[in-house]
């Protein structure tokens, strides 16, 4: 008992609480800035207001939507399968919350000598983290499919099987773009990868491996578009064809969960984005200690893209996302993962 | 008991109940449902046994890949419950051929189940004691590709003709 106090007590332990918490309430919060953001950009793009009713400049909006959301009568259609129906989103958003545990988002810190020894400012450690962020984001597909298959509508089981066509094919170009960083740096540690990208080339380009491998880059950061389903990959909820895609027929909080859960991903992958490609929380000006800040500007430049993308490009058709995915992308990821490989063995980069 | 073993017997249970799980109970969408969640039991296995990587692949390739395919197969082709009920009716002597095969198939490996773990008195558990030889990533690639070349290559071969294969009779008879 008495060592369960002092496990407890150690700064370490608490530095860990603390962190988890943190990053589980920052990914919620995240949600609603995104949502929030959305709608301003997409208001912007359109030449509207965007909400602006409820608090300064509609700031509040997100927590109206919540609100509303909570109190909203929870609806099953009669015909659905109830446990896979409730387990869906449940599925959904674990796997959202659960991906971002492995992405360090600052350098190790004593946290103002708090702790004995710098911990990494994360909430897992793990040594194959790329690997952990890969299978858990594959298991976030089960969501999808499955709320489409329970929902027992056929909008809403097409939808389900659109997604998991899409994720299936785009999950092998997002592998061999991963994989060809993961070559570069020599690891699977998101922390080492981070810290491997850090100090500069002729003393102002930073060694990021965007400047290496932008074909790679470019590669992620569509195949993460798809896998989180969004503009212009939307399938699985593409209105005019399939109403609301595999969330047809949920209401009120399990929808919210849905919502949180597409939200949480696209703040994921834009995370390990920054992670892989653009140095994490290195960057010039600010010292090491506060790379967070870095961190979190690269992170908003990203989710800005993510919404630039979305309100610009018309969703493609269907059969266009499949042969892009499997006769350009995979390819190109190939070809790619090859001439790097090639690269790293001769040149040793 | 320590607290390894304590998450050894959780996880055991875990995939123990899983695979029972598949075969005992009708509906084929929670059949594929609880062999994955047999797989994370032993992917849990895996990381009591001090390799990570192991355990995140069988995530990534069992739980992920394959089962989503399996899982789209049996929703596309909307794969009724199965129902017994005809045969559990049935006297034992008036039963398929099948199900007589089968019985006497599971209590053969009853028996062998039994005869094995007869035998294991000097094993320890589940839990690894100490850092097994191969448990890095890069430990891993090199023992793959040199002492376990032949047996790789092999395989690679193997599933190249199963792919192939699969193409060839998928593809409409147009010669």
């Amino acid at each position: 008992m008495a060592g369960l106090v002092d496990w407890l007590t150690a700064p370490q332990t608490i530095f860990f609480l603390t962190v988890t918490m943190v990053v589980f309430v920052a990914l919620q919060l995240s949600a609603a800035v995104m949502v929030y953001a959305e709608r301003k950009v997409a208001a912007f793009m359109q030449q509207r207001y965007g909400p602006y009713l409820v608090g300064p400049k509609g700031l509040l909006q997100p927590i109206a939507d919540i609100v509303k959301l909570v109190f909203k009568e929870e609806l099953k259609p009669k015909a659905a399968d109830t446990l896979l129906f409730a387990a869906a989103p449940v599925i959904s958003a674990v796997a959202a919350f659960t991906a971002f545990a492995p992405v360090p988002f600052g350098a190790s810190t004593t946290f103002f000598g708090l702790l004995p020894e710098p911990m990494p400012l994360m909430v897992a450690d793990v040594n194959v983290a790329v690997l952990v962020i890969f299978a858990v984001t594959s298991m976030g597909v089960y969501g999808i499919v499955l709320a489409g298959w329970a929902s027992n509508s056929k909008y809403a089981l097409l939808g389900g099987l659109r997604s998991s066509a899409q994720m299936i094919s785009y999950e092998l170009a997002y592998g061999m773009a991963l994989a060809t960083v993961v070559m570069l740096a020599g690891s699977l540690s998101l922390r080492e990868i981070v810290d491997s990208q850090s100090g500069y080339w002729l003393g102002f380009i930073p060694k990021w491996y965007v400047f290496i491998n932008p074909i790679s880059f470019l590669i992620f950061a569509t195949a993460g578009v798809a896998e989180t389903n969004r503009a212009p990959f939307d399938f699985p909820e593409a209105e005019q064809e399939l109403v609301a895609g595999y969330h047809t027929e949920y209401s009120s909080m399990r929808f919210a969960l849905f919502f949180l859960a597409e939200y949480i991903n696209m703040v994921t992958v834009a995370a390990v984005v920054t992670n892989l490609y653009l140095g994490g929380w290195h960057g010039p000006f600010i010292p090491e200690a506060y790379g967070w800040i870095w961190f979190l500007i690269k992170l908003s430049v990203l989710c800005f893209g993510y919404l630039w993308l979305r309100w610009t490009l018309p969703r493609f058709r269907y059969d266009q996302l499949m042969s892009f995915g499997w006769k350009l992308l995979l390819p190109l990821a190939t070809v790619n993962l090859l001439v790097s490989a090639a690269g790293v063995l001769y040149f040793g980069l | 008991m320590g607290f390894d073993q304590l998450l050894f017997y959780v996880f055991a249970g875990v995939a123990v109940l899983g695979s029972l799980l598949v075969i005992g109970q009708k509906n084929p969408i929670y059949s594929v449902l609880a062999i994955i969640v047999s797989f994370f039991g032993l992917s849990g296995l895996y990381v009591l046994l001090e390799a990570p990587f192991v355990a995140v692949v069988q995530i990534i390739i069992y739980a992920g890949a394959i089962m989503v395919l399996f899982l789209f197969t049996v929703m596309l082709l909307n794969v009724p419950r199965e129902d017994a009920s005809e045969w559990d009716r049935a006297h034992p002597y008036y039963r398929p051929w099948a199900l007589r095969a089968g019985a006497a198939m599971a209590v053969l490996m009853a028996v062998q189940l039994g005869w094995a773990l007869s035998r294991t008195q000097g094993l320890g558990t589940g839990v690894a004691d100490e850092r097994p030889a191969v448990s890095s990533v890069a430990e891993l690639g090199r023992v793959l590709f040199t002492d376990y070349m032949f047996a790789f290559e092999v395989t690679s071969i193997l599933i190249i003709i199963a792919m192939v294969g699969a193409v060839v009779l998928a593809r409409k008879r147009e010669f």
